[in-house]
């Protein structure tokens, strides 16, 4: 079908599909008066019989944990995906010696101030990802940010305008032995709860006084192997896709 | 003004579709299909407040307070987790595109149209 043949079949169904979706949006509680029930035993379940203090997280590695499982091994899948689809792109891992003098690959923008304050928030980065991991039961946080933030630490040495550098720090075996070790760390946890307890990823361990940096059981484990495999995967993945930039190059394209 | 959540969700998606179809560019299609995915965002935040609500983390609130609902939020950090991975994917697939057919124009790949 031809562009504007879409187009003219979308001015038809797309205000028709927008009306419908008014329409049944409509049959929805209006909006701040929510009366879900679930909601509210969980509010009550979380910091009474788990001690944890943000609600958030608590469901994420108690309640729904097995679901966290999926999401994770998600993560992994498509992370695999990526690298299967860049990689072979790739002809061998010495074009990375071959084509040093294109990768030492400053952009423009790298100005001596850029670098300057690259350097500055990489510490940050990583106190901030670390506390976020740590910290997920209590306060806002939990493995999925905290996994974010850690992977913008070395991406950081990217805004200093140095690729190499960042692969230097962050090879890619070492990458994937993190989202690898990550993922397989979340199961193990899981088995914890079959062994020690009664099913698959349920709570084992004390659940200490709420508020403190160790209490809700098992959570705070489960945000530091879900943090640690979010930062893998992620790293992983922009760096694949930085390679096809400075390693393939553009004139390969 | 208790609709506008879900007007504005409703809005979201039918427009970031119309990215999906106008768009004669794969990354501006799949930049539109996250644009369509920010509605379900509003549909469930939306869902999930109660007026007056705080924020799910009882750490420093008193007892009795009125939170909104931890559920929704939850859904929607699984959301956000699997939009990302399937941006992604999706990007390196378009990598494929260009270097296989020299075009990323959906209007221009040959091996689909035949």
């Amino acid at each position: 079908m031809t562009r504007r043949g879409r187009l003219a079949l979308f001015a038809v169904a797309g205000p028709g599909l927008l009306a419908v979706l008014v329409v049944g949006l409509h049959g929805l509680p209006s909006f701040g008066d929510f009366h879900g029930v679930y909601g509210l035993l969980v509010d009550r379940i979380e910091p009474g019989q788990r001690h944890a203090t943000d609600i958030v997280t608590a469901l994420n590695f108690d309640l729904r944990a097995f679901d966290t499982l999926g999401e994770e091994f998600i993560l992994f899948a498509s992370v695999t995906g990526v690298a299967l689809l860049l990689r072979h792109l790739r002809h061998a891992e010495g074009d990375l010696e071959r084509s040093r003098s294109v990768a030492d690959h400053r952009f423009a923008g790298a100005s001596d101030a850029l670098r300057v304050m690259s350097l500055v928030l990489i510490p940050l980065l990583v106190a901030l990802g670390v506390y976020l991991a740590l910290h997920g039961a209590l306060t806002p946080g939990g493995g999925f940010q905290a996994g974010i933030v850690l992977a913008a630490g070395p991406l950081a040495i990217l805004l200093a305008g140095r690729y190499l550098a960042l692969k230097r720090v962050a090879p890619q075996w070492a990458l994937e032995a993190l989202d690898a070790v990550g993922a397989t760390a979340y199961a193990a946890i899981g088995l914890g709860g079959l062994i020690f307890a009664s099913a698959y990823l349920e709570n084992f361990l004390p659940l200490g006084t709420p508020g403190e940096l160790l209490s809700a059981g098992m959570m705070p484990l489960n945000s530091i192997a879900v943090g640690l495999e979010v930062t893998g995967a992620f790293l992983l993945t922009w760096t694949e896709f930085l390679d096809q930039d400075v390693i393939v190059g553009r004139d390969e394209l | 003004m208790s609709f506008a959540p879900y007007a504005a969700a409703a809005w979201l998606f039918v427009v970031g579709l119309y990215g999906v179809i106008a768009s004669s560019n794969l990354v501006r299609t799949v930049l539109s299909l996250t644009v369509v995915q920010s509605a379900t965002y509003l549909v469930l935040l939306g869902v999930g407040y109660r007026h007056g609500g705080k924020a799910p983390i009882v750490a420093d609130i008193p007892k009795s307070s009125r939170l909104v609902d931890p559920v929704t939020q939850v859904l929607v950090l699984t959301d956000v987790v699997i939009e990302a991975t399937v941006l992604a994917l999706l990007l390196a697939l378009i990598v494929q595109a260009q270097k296989r057919f020299g075009s990323i124009d959906p209007a221009r790949l040959r091996a689909l149209r035949d």
